[in-house]
């Protein structure tokens, strides 16, 4: 492979993942929509289209069409910048995420991961670690105390739940002795996956997942009732929409980063799909479909605990975040390096 | 932080969340998949039932003729003076009709005050909830629109019968 080949590769990977990341965005706020007003005995968005189909690029269209109010003591650049952040790091996080085993094309041996670096975590909790500057930024270039409180209880947030995904992490960096996001899949082989050998760090992890994302439990960032709007109070039209976005980009890319950290990402458990002799493709086609579905079904958890829990007070969210998840986290890898001593795993 | 103390502590299962989430979850599943409260509004209709208080209608004998013997008691205890009654005589065995019979909808609050009161039940509250209109003419009813055949009201007739 010459130094064209992989940059054509690359644009074309990057092309494929960005588009179905907006269209998966943009229906994902349906599909949110909907489980809600299922979860609340209403019918929900049934009038753009066949059973509100169209309803999100009905949505888009509105937001485009908005005037875009930038508040008068607000600092300008900031409060741009802001959802450029957001919109950035939830864009770019997924880059290192495998969607689907290597393929072979016209010789080309391709693995189905934008970029497979060798230090794919690493890259992925520096990236989620700059989202919460977005946050803070735009809480504080709005000149609003709503605003400003949301950005300063989001980093406070991100700050504790970041130290126990760390940690949960370093469990399965523990078993799967490389930081490589492929490698990690294949560690977990057939059914040895990381969320049936190590449940606290699993737990855990997808606690602060939800955290990280500022979803509800842990949406303080926003809060609607004590603090308006939170962090996007002051923001209209499309930057508003960046932040709204970025979320649900949050979302996909935690969710993603689930399934490939503990539900064996394209894998099928209890099953070999090579046995079968299907041709290549097929195979191929079915991993890419095992991966989306577990996906599917987390995105889908995330929506459902949305409209399930009511939202944690600070510090209530704040003595789960170091009095239980930290230790816990840390029990885990406690456990983990056990069961490599003695089942030398 | 000063120590509350709650009427009754959480169990150590309860502080555990985890149960109590599982708890929560399995009913908002399950309420996911029960019918809906809500319709699809203007092609799935909310049918009332007898005890509704929607648009007051005179009624309709099958003669064709209105009930009303124009006495005006309905015009008098309106609260918000939406009802204007003027009558005139008749050869009939009632003696008297209403020659014009308006009820200005814009004023008109849905007490069912005038049904209560009508010696004749001639007045009574339909089931019909869509009333829109674009200006303030149209939203005086007057006989042609109030008069509905006394079939159509049976449900209301018979509620107020068993409960007035």
């Amino acid at each position: 492979m010459n130094v064209w080949e992989i940059l054509g590769f690359a644009a074309l990977k990057i092309f494929i993942v960005v588009q179905l990341m907006l269209l998966t965005v943009s229906y994902l706020v349906y599909f949110e929509r909907r489980i809600s007003a299922w979860a609340q005995n209403r019918l929900g968005p049934n009038r753009v289209g066949w059973e509100g189909v169209l309803q999100p690029f009905a949505d888009v269209l509105k937001l485009l069409l908005k005037e875009d109010i930038v508040p008068a003591q607000a600092n300008r650049t900031i409060h741009t910048l802001a959802p450029i952040i957001a919109l950035f790091v939830a864009f770019t996080t997924y880059a290192v995420i495998p969607f689907g085993p290597t393929i072979n094309v016209f010789d080309f041996s391709i693995p189905l991961v934008v970029a497979d670096v060798n230090i794919g975590i690493l890259y992925v909790l520096a990236l989620t670690s700059l989202g919460v500057y977005a946050i803070t930024f735009a809480g504080w270039s709005s000149g609003s105390k709503y605003s400003l409180l949301g950005g300063i209880r989001s980093s406070a947030q991100m700050i504790s739940y970041e130290i126990s995904m760390g940690f949960s992490i370093g469990g399965i960096l523990l078993l799967s002795e490389s930081l490589r996001p492929l490698a990690i899949v294949q560690s977990q082989g057939q059914w040895m996956w990381n969320a049936w050998i190590q449940p606290i760090g699993f737990i855990t992890f997808v606690v602060s997942a939800f955290a990280e994302t500022n979803r509800l439990p842990f949406d303080l960032p926003e809060a609607e009732p004590e603090l308006v709007g939170g962090f996007h109070t002051e923001y209209s039209s499309m930057k508003f929409a960046g932040f709204f976005l970025a979320e649900y980009a949050n979302m996909i890319v935690a969710s993603g980063l689930i399934v490939t950290l503990y539900l064996g990402g394209y894998n099928i458990p209890f099953f070999n799909i090579e046995t079968l002799g299907l041709p290549v493709w097929i195979t191929v086609l079915i991993s890419i479909g095992a991966f989306l579905f577990k996906m599917a079904a987390l995105l889908f958890f995330f929506i459902w605990v949305r409209w399930s829990l009511p939202r944690f007070r600070y510090d209530q969210l704040m003595s789960l975040g170091w009095k239980v998840m930290f230790p816990l986290s840390l029990i885990n890898i406690i456990w983990v390096a056990a069961l490599i001593m003695i089942f030398n795993l | 932080m000063s120590i509350k103390r709650r009427e009754k502590d959480l169990t150590l299962l309860e502080k555990m969340y985890i149960p109590e989430i599982v708890k929560g979850l399995s009913l908002t599943l399950k309420t996911m998949f029960k019918p809906k409260f809500t319709l699809k509004y203007p092609e799935e209709k909310f049918i009332p039932s007898g005890s509704y208080r929607g648009r007051p209608v005179l009624v309709q004998e099958d003669d064709g003729r209105e009930r009303c013997v124009a006495c005006g008691l309905c015009s008098r205890v309106c609260p918000a003076l939406a009802i204007e009654v003027q009558a005139a005589e008749t050869d009939l065995e009632k003696e008297r009709y209403p020659e014009k019979f308006e009820i200005n909808m814009i004023r008109c609050i849905f007490c069912g005050f005038c049904e209560e009161v009508c010696p004749e039940e001639a007045i009574v509250m339909s089931k019909d909830y869509e009333m829109a209109f674009t200006n303030r003419e149209e939203a005086i009813y007057g006989k042609d629109k109030l008069l509905v055949p006394v079939e159509q009201l049976q449900d209301r007739i018979d509620f107020l019968r068993k409960y007035k």
